[in-house]
């Protein structure tokens, strides 16, 4: 059937030479089947999302010998150990000089959203930012302040005495899906200051009481 | 009451509708879709909020789960540059055609001495050359001069491609031609693999990183 279907072609020579008439019908079907074909394996093979990037700034290297890192106010510490996730807050007090409330001890979190888990707790914490930055969107919303104004006025939310500070410390069974997860609630919770850092000797004392 | 009659002969439906719409969506198809490059490892990444797209220019190092480490830069034209600088420095040779070759690759993963060995491999063979991926000892640290050289190179094809953009009359801004520092690691990584990359990164003051993540919904309260 693949084929011009020809109709007459009868009067040579005589006469006036006359178009030729009758159906010229291309059968299709080969050519649709193809098309069809084409557009499965299109539809299957292409990947319309490319992947996404999630930005985080590491603290500069410290050169110079016998600098210490900056205090913090109002931190929190995560420590992140094989697939648990522990943490305290403020600063660290070992137990041969506790603080106001005794020694620090480790609290053990999670990554659901129930009870004790690490989005409820950064919540409660960071409170103060997340309120305010509804009233940010708001104004964004409704164009009342440009992008750029937004985002200066947020990274000024972010680094207040009220916000809360992260550090995130790892030892050598943390995996880098529980490292992502950690960062990716600390963005849900707005929090602007994110500080990967190393673990210091008397936590990773209090690690091995926890393991 | 009369018999239906059923009408006799071939019914014929006029496809030409669905022809177009099929010829339609296979061209759209064609022309969106884009062909990811043979990749020697596979990495499941994990998966954030984060709506942000990966950006054009870019120094990406992979880590697979084992800690093997594979680098990629994505500009052509940087990539032989820092290929030459690399060559040069640890004083092996690889025929121009190789280089060329190289500059059109993607992400690859081998030491300095086992490179013109695995710019022989066929291109289909790559992906299962035995490596240890890229040293990175302190005292043998290859990634670092792999990314002080794709820095540099990158930042120069950047520099070029801003001016370029500024002579058409549009207004660019230079933080978009800047080369952007990606990092991909697979869930199961551990932390501290990972760990020893980015001090790499820190070592040369590159603290902006970026992790490759999948998309995931943004939580409702």
């Amino acid at each position: 059937m693949a084929q011009i279907a020809e109709s007459g072609g009868g009067d040579h020579g005589k006469g006036k030479k006359r178009a030729k008439k009758g159906s010229t019908h291309v059968d299709m079907t080969p050519m649709v089947d193809l098309a069809f074909l084409l557009l499965t394996f299109f539809v299957l093979t292409s990947t319309f999302s490319k992947p996404k990037v999630m930005p985080l700034n590491y603290p500069a290297k410290i050169t110079e010998p016998g600098k210490k890192p900056p205090k913090v106010n109002n931190a929190a510490t995560f420590i992140l150990s094989g697939d648990k996730v522990y943490f305290y807050r403020n600063e660290f007090y070992p137990k041969s000089k506790p603080g106001p409330n005794g020694p620090t001890e480790l609290e053990e979190a999670n990554f659901g959203s129930g009870e004790n888990s690490v989005r409820k707790l950064l919540a409660s914490w960071n409170e103060y930012v997340i309120k305010n930055k509804v009233a940010l969107d708001k104004q964004l919303d409704k164009k009342q302040i440009a992008d750029t104004t937004y985002e200066r006025k947020l990274n000024d939310l972010t680094v207040k005495r009220e916000a809360v500070k992260v550090l995130i410390k790892t030892d050598d069974k943390a995996l880098c899906k529980s490292f992502i997860d950690l960062v990716d609630e600390l963005k849900i919770a707005s929090v602007g200051v994110i500080a990967p850092t190393d673990l210091s000797p008397g936590e990773k004392e209090l690690l091995k009481e926890k393991n | 009451m009369p018999k239906i009659k059923m009408p006799k002969g071939t019914p014929s439906i006029d496809m030409t509708p669905m022809v177009d719409l099929a010829f339609l969506l296979v061209t759209f198809f064609m022309l969106t879709a884009s062909f990811r490059n043979a990749e020697p490892v596979t990495v499941e990444t994990p998966s954030s909020i984060s709506d942000k797209i990966i950006p054009e220019n870019v120094l990406m190092v992979t880590l697979d789960k084992d800690g093997r480490v594979f680098f990629n830069l994505s500009d052509a034209e940087a990539r032989k540059e820092m290929l030459n600088k690399m060559l040069q420095k640890y004083k092996i040779g690889l025929s121009e055609e190789k280089v060329e070759e190289f500059s059109f690759m993607s992400t690859f993963g081998c030491n300095m001495q086992e490179l013109p060995a695995y710019m022989n491999t066929e291109a289909a063979k790559r992906a299962s050359f035995p490596t240890q991926g890229i040293p990175t000892d302190s005292t043998k640290n290859e990634l670092l001069d792999w990314l002080s050289f794709a820095a540099v190179a990158a930042g120069n094809t950047g520099r070029t491609a801003f001016e370029e953009a500024k002579l058409k009359g549009a207004e660019p801004k230079m933080e978009d031609f800047k080369p952007k520092f990606i990092l991909r690691v697979d869930s199961k990584t551990l932390y501290k693999d990972a760990q020893v990359v980015i001090d790499v990164f820190r070592e040369l003051n590159l603290n902006n990183l970026n992790f490759v993540t999948s998309a995931e919904a943004i939580p409702v309260n």
